[in-house]
């Protein structure tokens, strides 16, 4: 799978390096985590699954978006697909630009159109074997 | 139209996530009359028992993109109704 998604744990240190230059004066990296809530009840893990090849494609489409809105922004990022364990990271976007300001709407720009457009699906698995889908967003294009 | 009838345009429809489970499988195929649209796919997905789940206006991607239900599909092409998205 590439080159945003990933069945594996993300190694972020790895997509800092992708993105460091000399020319960057602020990085961000954000992510996002696989986390419990109240009404979850005992969620132990989340299963992501994508339709791979147009997540693939719309990914792509969104970080171009990104490049376009902010030129001089490096950008790398990677969704988990598969099993992800609670406190791990489903999602890592790190963005590298002269300045700050570019680095933080550019990363806000790409989590929230991922959120909203790239066609995955989360399922809670619970202790109790039991399984839920978690209810999403319409996507949109 | 009915299948294999001639002019008639194929497409595969995938399914996924929840609407995938619901189905018990995770494609299927339809035969459309020549200068059917992704709304007309549409329609004939919800003739699927199962389909009482996709809400009124579902999003739709034709050949991997968003598409709007005007959209004129082509023998071949890849449609597919998107459950609401979780990703993130």
């Amino acid at each position: 799978m590439s080159p945003w998604l990933t069945d594996q744990p993300i190694d972020v240190g790895q997509l800092l390096a992708d993105v460091a230059s000399a020319g960057a004066g602020g990085t961000v990296a954000f992510l996002g985590t696989v986390r419990r809530s109240v009404e979850d009840g005992d969620v132990e893990a989340i299963e992501y699954s994508a339709y791979d090849a147009m997540a693939e494609d719309e990914l792509g489409r969104i970080v171009a978006e990104a490049r376009e809105r902010w030129p001089g922004v490096r950008i790398a990022l990677r969704h988990r697909v598969g099993l992800v364990a609670l406190g791990e990271a489903s999602v890592a976007i790190v963005t590298a630009a002269p300045h700050r300001a570019d680095a933080y709407a550019a990363s806000r720009y790409l989590i929230e159109e991922t959120k909203r457009r790239a066609p995955i699906w989360k399922k809670e698995r619970f202790a109790s074997g039991q399984a839920r889908w978690v209810d999403g967003q319409r996507g949109g294009g | 139209m009915t299948p294999g009838e001639p002019g008639a345009i194929r497409v595969t429809v995938r399914l996924f996530a929840s609407y995938a489970e619901a189905a018990g499988r995770d494609a299927l195929a339809l035969s459309l009359a020549p200068g059917a649209t992704a709304a007309d796919a549409l329609a004939a997905v919800r003739r699927e028992p199962w389909a009482a789940r996709v809400p009124p206006s579902p999003a739709v991607a034709v050949n991997r993109r968003y598409a709007a239900g005007d959209v004129a599909l082509a023998d071949g092409d890849e449609v597919a109704i998107i459950p609401p998205v979780a990703g993130g």
